[in-house]
């Protein structure tokens, strides 16, 4: 039988059966649809992660108190700090290095913000001035804090845009004096809202002068130091001199962990890529099922059509060709469940996009050209068995079952 | 050379713990053009007889011998190549395929061979205005009257050109006007020199036929030789 008319031949008994053929491009379907929605969370998720970590900032480089265990990246430290002591002088220290750019220690806690009687909680952080360009923020309205002795902190403070709105509503912030845990804060500055970042939601943010808030948590040590490189090829070099400068302020103890921007962001995007694969391979399992179900139906297929076949094979057709024909139709129904899965998964993927515009839920090409793949392979193989089942009836039996 | 030549042919099937003997010592010589009726009550192996000549079945023992070939040890292969070229089934069931048309039913055992569209559109076309079905040529099995399936199956079974058609009661699910009418299609095509074996338990289309083959118990009872008997297909046209 010459190729397009075994393409026909399958494809009208393809059609011929509307209700299992339905049944078996709809699990295929949904099997590819699994690979290419899931593979576009997983990935969106990595992407978003990746975004939001460039988005700290550039060229940063972050000391935490505490040294890691294998002097490799451990994502536990970047989120629990270990007590461990870093001064605001260490912060100090480290602005006269070469390289460096700008430096900003960070003290954080929690406190309650209370002004006119409306009180809510708030996430504290102490910084300095430069902390606000080292993290890519931008003040909507006032200033930013002031520039002055990192030991000496003013009574002022910078807060976050929607901090602005559930305290003052349409009423001027700047200026106005606000109670911060036991302290009166001036407001200064308005941070513009950035919405729901990393880390901490700069939008329900009370930035004060570094030294006031270890004075308000009544503790001396810092939260993280944060550096700003001059440049990318200058991070190395940053790294090391930090390193070499706090470990001399401790008296020769290695006893913070320096990290750059470069080596969390791997590591998420090696963690996060990890997760893609292992959701594509939870979702490859469907596709498998999906192959049984072809086969399954494939199976009936050469039961119902037992009279069929027996009547090709009067009428000259070869064991070849009855097992090409049952093949293109397993082919057929797999590579049709494939293209409608892949066409559900992208317009699924899409909808994600819509409903969250944050979340860049696109699926990686690898994983749609192995969800396709992976459809049309399992099909075939699966398809094979039935096939092979029509090709060796025997005639005289098949003829009788009409 | 005889166009069929069976010799000591068994056939034997296994029914629980008893052997039947659908065909035994059975020895048969067919000359190219002729016209027999297979003949003989229910269970005494026609169907099984015609299968085996059909090349749907293998004989215990015994051999076939097809235009002068042993045809029993051919590959399965070369078995489906012979019945493909040189033999055409008809059977009582009409056995059409439901989803295909009219057309493409004709048409099959050209595709399944392989022949070009062209000349398969060629071919059924003929098919399609010799056996008055022009009109039917997109219609579906289910659209279409017993006779008009049967004259489907028939044109179908002719498309290749066969030396031999095998048909196993044709006129079994037909009424009788119609019936005489797939009759007449058979007889005219074995005047143009088809071989024609008909199995039937109607006396009155087995004696149409010039010659007969009785079965009892698997085996031949009588062969009925009716030389002089005129051949009511050519007489009517
Ligand atoms: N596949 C089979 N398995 C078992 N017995 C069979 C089979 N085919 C035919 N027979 C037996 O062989 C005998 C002849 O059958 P068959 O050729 O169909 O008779 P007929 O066509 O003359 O009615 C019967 O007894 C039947 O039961
Ligand atoms: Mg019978």
């Amino acid at each position: 039988m010459r190729l397009t008319d075994t393409l026909r031949f399958a494809r009208d008994a393809a059609t011929g059966y509307p209700m299992r053929t339905t049944l078996s491009v709809l699990a295929m379907s949904i099997g590819v649809a699994a690979v290419v929605i899931l593979t576009a969370l997983g990935d969106g998720a990595r992407r978003y992660v990746v975004a939001q970590f460039s988005s700290l900032g550039t060229n940063l480089i972050i000391v935490l108190p505490g040294r890691s265990g294998t002097g490799g990246f451990n994502p536990a430290n970047a989120i629990t700090s270990t007590p461990r002591d870093l001064t605001i002088d260490d912060a100090g220290s480290l602005r006269r290095l070469p390289g460096v750019r700008r430096v900003a220690p960070l003290a954080v806690g929690t406190s309650e913000i209370n002004f006119g009687g409306k009180l809510r909680e708030v996430m504290v952080a102490g910084s300095t001035a430069e902390f606000i360009p080292i993290r890519n923020f931008e003040i909507a309205q006032g200033q930013s804090l002031p520039e002055e002795d990192w030991n000496r902190g003013s009574s002022v403070t910078v807060i976050g845009a929607k901090i602005r709105e559930e305290m003052f509503g349409n009423n001027p912030a700047i200026g106005q004096l606000v109670r911060v845990g036991d302290r009166r804060l001036r407001v200064i500055g308005v941070l513009k809202s950035t919405g729901q970042g990393l880390g901490m939601n700069t939008d329900e943010l009370v930035i004060v002068p570094v030294s006031l808030a270890q004075a308000m948590f009544n503790s001396n040590t810092l939260f993280r130091i944060m550096i700003e490189a001059n440049s990318r090829d200058a991070i190395p070099g940053v790294k090391d001199q930090a390193m070499d400068t706090l470990k001399q302020r401790h008296r020769g103890e290695e006893d913070v962990t320096v990290i750059t921007q470069d080596a969390v962001l791997a590591t998420f995007d090696k963690l996060l890529g990890a997760l893609t694969l292992a959701v594509a391979g939870i979702a490859a399992i469907s596709l498998a099922v999906a192959g049984i179900l072809v086969m399954n139906v494939m199976l009936v297929a050469v039961t119902q059509r037992t009279g069929e076949i027996g009547l090709l094979k009067a009428l000259g057709a070869t064991a070849r060709t009855i097992r090409l024909a049952f093949l293109a139709e397993a082919a057929m129904l797999s590579a049709v469940g494939a293209l409608v899965g892949y066409l559900l998964g992208q317009l699924g993927a899409f909808a994600l996009r819509q409903f969250f515009p944050v979340f860049p839920a696109y699926p990686p090409d690898w994983a749609v050209i192995a969800g396709l793949s992976t459809a049309l392979a399992t099909g075939l193989i699966f398809g094979v068995m039935p096939a092979r089942r029509a090709a060796r009836l025997d005639p005289v039996q098949a003829l009788m079952k009409h | 050379m005889s166009l069929i030549e069976l010799s000591g042919i068994e056939r034997r099937f296994l029914l629980g713990d008893t052997t039947v003997h659908a065909l035994a010592g059975l020895n048969l010589q067919i000359n190219a053009g002729e016209y027999v009726a297979v003949m003989g009550p229910s269970g005494s192996g026609k169907s099984t007889l015609l299968n085996l000549l059909g090349l749907l079945d293998r004989p215990n023992e015994g051999t076939y011998k097809l235009e002068g070939r042993d045809v029993t040890t051919l590959s399965p292969d070369e078995q489906a190549t012979v019945r493909s070229t040189r033999i055409g089934f008809v059977f009582q069931s009409f056995h059409l395929v439901p989803r295909l048309t009219a057309a493409e039913n004709i048409a099959l055992p050209m595709t399944l061979a392989g022949t070009p569209a062209t000349e398969r559109n060629r071919r059924v076309a003929q098919a399609l205005k010799d056996f008055g079905l022009d009109q039917r040529a997109d219609h579906k099995p289910d659209q279409l009257s017993g006779g008009q399936r049967q004259r489907v199956a028939i044109a179908r079974a002719t498309i290749m050109q066969p030396a031999l058609i095998l048909a196993d009661e044709p006129t079994g699910n037909l009424d009788r006007h119609t019936g005489d009418e797939v009759v007449n299609l058979l007889e005219a095509l074995n005047a143009k020199g088809v071989t024609l074996i008909v199995v039937t338990h109607d006396q009155g289309m087995g004696a149409r036929a010039r010659r007969q083959l009785i079965m009892e118990d698997g085996r031949l009872k009588a062969d009925l030789q009716q030389a002089t008997m005129p051949n009511l297909a050519q007489i009517s046209g």
